[in-house]
């Protein structure tokens, strides 16, 4: 089982490695749809001060949906993702290991850019902090989400749109508690009830989504 | 002597309407007293509700929206678990019935669903002064439409039948997960809504006739419901069961159903 996940990690990690733009593209993604919210609602700071949290939250969300669809599409298309279910290991681990994989290509890049971010919307440094905790807590979470939605709609015509609408709703009380994190610590207030809550979330979704998404595979792929 | 035997009948089993021929028959048989029941509810609620339940202190007459809308959220909650309970029960056992039954039921929820929304908003404007508030339970309910709205658009999006009937139960076992999750989630992120007219707890703080207006106009939603849901149901049979001779003879009219 083991064995199954770390050899998935590392090709997944060396396949990323070998189409760069590809792995930078949610980052630039984020960074892109970040920048247009001040040109949008209008450059007072605070304003931009009191909606950063929600559209760096909102953003990361939209990155994760978008470049989850291609989490298992290349590997559908040759054929090994049917070897790999056929493989006596369990599927969980693979689906575990891919999980994994879209995060540190996707979710661990935006946390190490959101420091920058939080200059561009004019943050304080405790809110800052809160915001990258509460990203660091929080986007495991979307990715073992979008994982599932990836299984559930492989191969669809309109898989895209389809798996946001998926996961969107599934993925509301990490949005509500990392965005109300940041909000709790700019009222003076400590957090840790916020990142309680989104801690707990995330051993939930990770003892759960894996298997989940192995048996979507499953289906998928029948 | 050839006397006209009738067809040996099997025995009445917990799964004898399992049987998709089996099962239209009877749904056909229930179909005009699920109607009538529900016509005959529907009337009796609304004119208790409209006309005998008297106007409230604080609200007027525009709190009468009430015996739609609590109706119409609680169908909403309930018919969610029973679509990923008959999902499941299909997926886990292979049952064709009830993975049929799930795909009836979608729709009807979402349409309670919306019903909730739109006669929440109705009720919002006189006594919030806004169409629509980012309330908690607005919100979940909100939420738990985009749920239904996500497993019909995944269903629909899989021509295989029998792949999209798993997938669709999965989605909808990991969404009833998730139900009282969001629930508490957004509960805690904002309440602006009144608190549960009705709760077990506590004896209901509302007069008698309204209460009894509101229990009449459950249970013909939930006539409704069933009579809906079967009419779809029986499509479905039909659509999935063309291949089979019941169907055949029923089509060409050498049947009764």
């Amino acid at each position: 089982m083991t064995e199954l996940f770390v050899a998935v990690l590392v090709r997944d990690l060396r396949l990323a490695s070998r189409r760069r733009i590809d792995a930078l593209l949610p980052l630039v993604f984020f960074i892109v749809a970040l920048s247009l919210f001040p040109l949008g609602v209008g450059p007072e700071a605070q304003t931009l001060r009191q909606i950063a949290p929600g559209i760096v939250w909102v953003c990361a969300l939209l990155a994760s949906m978008l470049s989850v669809n291609q989490l298992f599409a290349g590997d559908l298309a040759d054929g090994s993702l049917e070897q790999m279910l056929l493989a006596p290991q369990p599927a969980v681990a693979l689906a575990a290991a891919k999980s994994v994989v879209h995060w540190l290509l996707t979710g661990l890049p935006l946390i190490l850019v959101t420091p920058l971010v939080g200059v561009l919307f004019d943050l304080s440094a405790p809110a800052l902090g809160a915001l990258v905790f509460g990203l660091v807590l929080g986007t495991p979470v979307l990715s073992l989400l979008g994982a599932l939605g990836a299984a559930l709609t492989l191969g669809l015509r309109s898989g895209g749109m389809l798996l946001i609408l998926i996961v969107l709703p599934l993925a509301t009380p990490a949005l509500i508690f990392g965005a109300g994190a940041v909000g709790t610590v700019e009222a003076g207030l400590s957090a840790s009830g916020h990142f309680s809550l989104l801690g707990a979330l995330l051993i939930a979704t990770a003892i759960g989504a894996p298997w989940a998404t192995a048996a979507a595979l499953r289906i998928s792929t029948e | 002597m050839n006397t006209p035997t009738k067809p040996p009948t099997a025995p009445l089993r917990l799964y004898t309407f399992a049987a998709p021929s089996r099962f239209y028959a009877l749904t056909g048989a229930l179909l005009p007293w699920l109607w009538a029941i529900t016509l005959l509810l529907t009337a009796a609620g609304l004119y208790m509700g409209f006309f005998v339940a008297p106007t409230d202190a604080t609200q007027g007459d525009a709190y009468r929206i009430i015996f739609i809308h609590v109706p119409a959220a609680w169908m909403t909650m309930l018919l969610y678990m029973v679509l990923a309970f008959w999902a499941c029960i299909g997926w886990a056992f292979n049952a064709r019935l009830a993975s049929m039954l799930a795909r009836a039921i979608a729709p009807t929820g979402a349409m309670f669903a919306f019903l909730a929304l739109w006669t929440g908003a109705f009720w919002g404007r006189p006594t919030w002064g806004a169409w629509w508030v980012w309330d908690a339970r607005l919100t979940s309910t909100l939420i738990l439409f985009f749920l239904y709205l996500g497993y019909i658009a995944l269903v629909n999006a899989i021509d295989d039948v029998r792949r999209a009937d798993q997938a669709g139960a999965l989605l909808a076992l990991v969404g009833s997960i998730n139900v009282p999750i969001i629930y508490f989630s957004v509960k805690w992120w904002n309440t602006l809504h009144q608190g549960a007219t009705i709760s077990f707890k506590q004896a209901p703080t509302m007069a008698a006739t309204m209460l009894i207006a509101m229990l009449i106009m459950t249970f013909a939603f939930w006539a409704y419901a069933f009579a809906v849901v079967f009419m779809r149901v029986r499509a479905v049979v039909l659509e999935r069961e063309a291949h089979t001779a019941w169907v055949d003879e029923l089509t060409k009219g050498t049947r009764t159903p």
